[in-house]
């Protein structure tokens, strides 16, 4: 559903130009859940970043289930953002003045679905990361935790394609992070596709693949023996 | 293409970044607050003033000249200079029958003269008048009735008195119509009192009487002290007093260029200037009005761009998750508008407040400063279309801006 060929990138420094991602070749069929890591300077998160559509890589193919994603207009980038992404970021990024039901809700707004069923969507899904009784509360209100699961929950609500996640258990606990982990897990089992930015050996551990960078270019890609996260919960 | 503002998110996007910066917010709206403030008090003060103005030149036709004899300034067909004129009834019927555009011709004889009524006494100016003066100067009666037509022809002795006199010659609320007085040792009866008008051309008469009555009295014959001139409403005054002066020095055998020989008041000209002055006003009014709104919106402008980059964050999130360049401009520029369009209205009608303020003030009795201290619905409207117009091009800076930044960078933003 993702083939990746011969990407490359590169960010100009003042004269000179840093290259981050020399010919990066990577496919990912669905129902993989994949992790890529690297130290920090491997290019993970710029290849995430591309794959997310939010850069552009400067040649190399990206096609992401048969649609190649080449020289998107910002307005196209954005619809395919919404209907074909789902990401959950490392500080959560949840809409600090919205409440929970609303930021999940927010997706679907932009998708230009009618009120009354956003919000039926947002509980649904918020019910499904099991804070239905926290809906109507501000992120400020929730533990680091509960703000990742909304977070989650957003990146479920337009029903995406691929699931991005950047470092998501960055910020969190070890406790929190296998809760977040073995939730994570869950939705793969269902069906969902993810990939994932993290340079934490045990969390890349309880993906299906893991998928080294350094400097640029792919070292390793090699499928795991998932770790279930539920054992340490 | 607008149907966006009459859903129910849009604003509710727009009450939620309101009220979660509400100080922010309110601040903001102040500077448009102020401005719209300002040019409703100024513009209804204006508009007071002017009224009040008016008033005080209703009672009096603006579009007239007083002309009066003095002494000659060049000697002319063997006259010699320094020669009394004397302006004469033959002369203002001369005029009335030959200069263009004139609406009436109003002679007058004044004198000082004694005055008595039981046991007080005093000097006072009387005048002989036509009840055509009314037509010129309205006179504001406070009992009975001015001259008219019979008392000429007839020569009554009848008098209307000024409002200060009655005071001086009559007990408190004692009715003054009917009873006699003395002038110049012979009876008059009092027929009416009226109270000076705010305007006077020359100075202020004491009493009215007949004009014919007065050249009997007096022994006048022909002669006159006095002539008011009223032009047609679509002539020029000046051009008129020109003429007619020009047509008296020529019965009167005084030189074409003789400055002394008459004196005059022109009133359209005094009125004139003092429109001339409310004119300006008006447009010194509109003109800090306006460049008040203008820095207010500057303000609004200005606080949004600190908002978007405070919120440059937030945009990236919303970006991320599928807004549209478009649907982030079209936000914020609601936004701007929404907020210059609620400190307008509500400018709008703090400044009605204020007109009333102004009216409780300053604008009650007669001789009120302000009358009906006013702005016409339609400056309303143009002010509020202003205000919309601005709030969109203003909101599109900071549009904008918000989405210039890249998603990405505007997500690693901390």
């Amino acid at each position: 559903m993702l083939e990746i060929k011969n990407l490359h990138k590169s960010y100009p420094i003042g004269d000179s130009s840093l290259h981050v991602l020399k010919g990066i070749n990577l496919s990912v069929k669905e129902g993989e859940m994949v992790a890529i890591m690297g130290s920090s300077g491997s290019g993970k998160s710029t290849l995430l970043n591309i794959i997310g559509m939010l850069d552009e890589a400067d040649s190399g193919d990206y096609i992401l289930d048969e649609l190649p994603i080449k020289n998107l207009t910002e307005k196209k980038a954005a619809v395919y953002r919404n209907k074909f992404l789902g990401f959950i970021f490392q500080s959560f990024n949840l809409i600090n003045y919205k409440n929970a039901l609303e930021n999940v809700a927010l997706p679907l707004y932009y998708q230009g679905m009618k009120r009354k069923q956003r919000q039926e969507k947002a509980l649904f899904h918020l019910e499904k990361v099991g804070l239905a009784d926290w809906a109507h509360h501000l992120p400020k209100e929730l533990s680091g935790g509960q703000k990742q699961r909304v977070a989650i929950a957003r990146a479920l609500a337009a029903n995406p394609k691929l699931l991005l996640a950047d470092e998501p258990t960055g910020a969190l606990d070890t406790a929190t992070s296998h809760e977040i982990m073995a939730f994570i897990q869950q939705l793969n089992d269902e069906g969902k596709t993810i990939l994932m930015v993290t340079h934490e050996e045990d969390i890349a551990s309880m993906c299906k693949r893991i998928v080294r960078l350094k400097d640029g270019v792919i070292m390793e890609d090699k499928p795991v023996t998932q770790v279930r996260a539920s054992q340490y919960v | 293409m607008f149907k966006f503002l009459f859903d129910r998110d849009t604003w509710q996007e727009v009450f939620d970044s309101f009220s979660k910066n509400k100080l922010r917010s309110v601040l903001t709206m102040v500077g448009v607050w102020w401005g719209i403030l300002l040019l409703i008090g100024l513009l209804g003060s204006a508009r007071g003033l002017e009224n009040a103005f008016n008033r005080l030149f209703g009672d009096f036709a603006t579009n007239s000249v007083f002309i009066w004899g003095q002494s000659t300034g060049i000697p002319f067909k063997g006259f010699q200079e320094g020669r009394r004129v004397q302006l004469s009834l033959t002369d203002t019927k001369k005029v009335e029958e030959n200069i263009e555009g004139i609406e009436f011709v109003v002679p007058r004889n004044l004198r000082q003269t004694s005055v008595t009524r039981k046991f007080q006494s005093g000097n006072f100016r009387v005048a002989g008048d036509y009840p055509l003066l009314d037509m010129v100067e309205k006179k504001r009666l406070l009992n009975g009735r001015f001259i008219n037509q019979n008392d000429i022809n007839n020569k009554r002795k009848v008098a209307v008195i000024s409002e200060d006199i009655y005071k001086q010659l009559f007990e408190k609320k004692e009715q003054a119509v009917g009873q006699y007085i003395l002038i110049n040792n012979i009876n008059f009866k009092v027929i009416g009192v009226h109270k000076l008008s705010n305007v006077n051309m020359g100075p202020p008469i004491d009493m009215h009487i007949p004009f014919t009555t007065f050249q009997q009295i007096f022994n006048q014959g022909d002669k006159i002290g006095w002539v008011m001139i009223t032009g047609k409403p679509d002539y020029d005054i000046v051009q008129i007093e020109q003429d007619s002066k020009l047509l008296l020095k020529n019965l009167n055998n005084i030189h074409p260029d003789d400055k002394r020989a008459f004196g005059s008041a022109n009133a359209g000209k005094e009125f004139g200037k003092v429109t001339g002055f409310l004119t300006g006003m008006q447009f010194l009014t509109w003109f800090v009005g306006i460049a008040t709104l203008i820095a207010g919106v500057f303000a609004i402008g200005n606080i949004l761009l600190i908002t978007v980059r405070e919120r440059t964050k937030e945009i990236g999130v919303r970006r991320a998750l599928g807004a549209t360049p478009f649907e982030i401009k079209r936000q914020i520029v609601v936004e701007a508008v929404f907020l210059t369009l609620v400190a307008g209205i509500l400018g709008i009608i703090t400044g009605g407040w204020i007109l009333i303020l102004l009216d409780h003030l300053f604008g009650q009795g007669d001789d009120a400063a302000i009358v009906n201290a006013s702005v016409s619905i339609l400056v309303v409207f143009i002010a509020l279309f202003i205000l919309v117009v601005l709030g969109t091009l203003i909101g599109l800076i900071p549009a904008f801006k918000a989405t210039s930044v890249k998603p990405i960078e505007a997500l690693r933003e901390e």
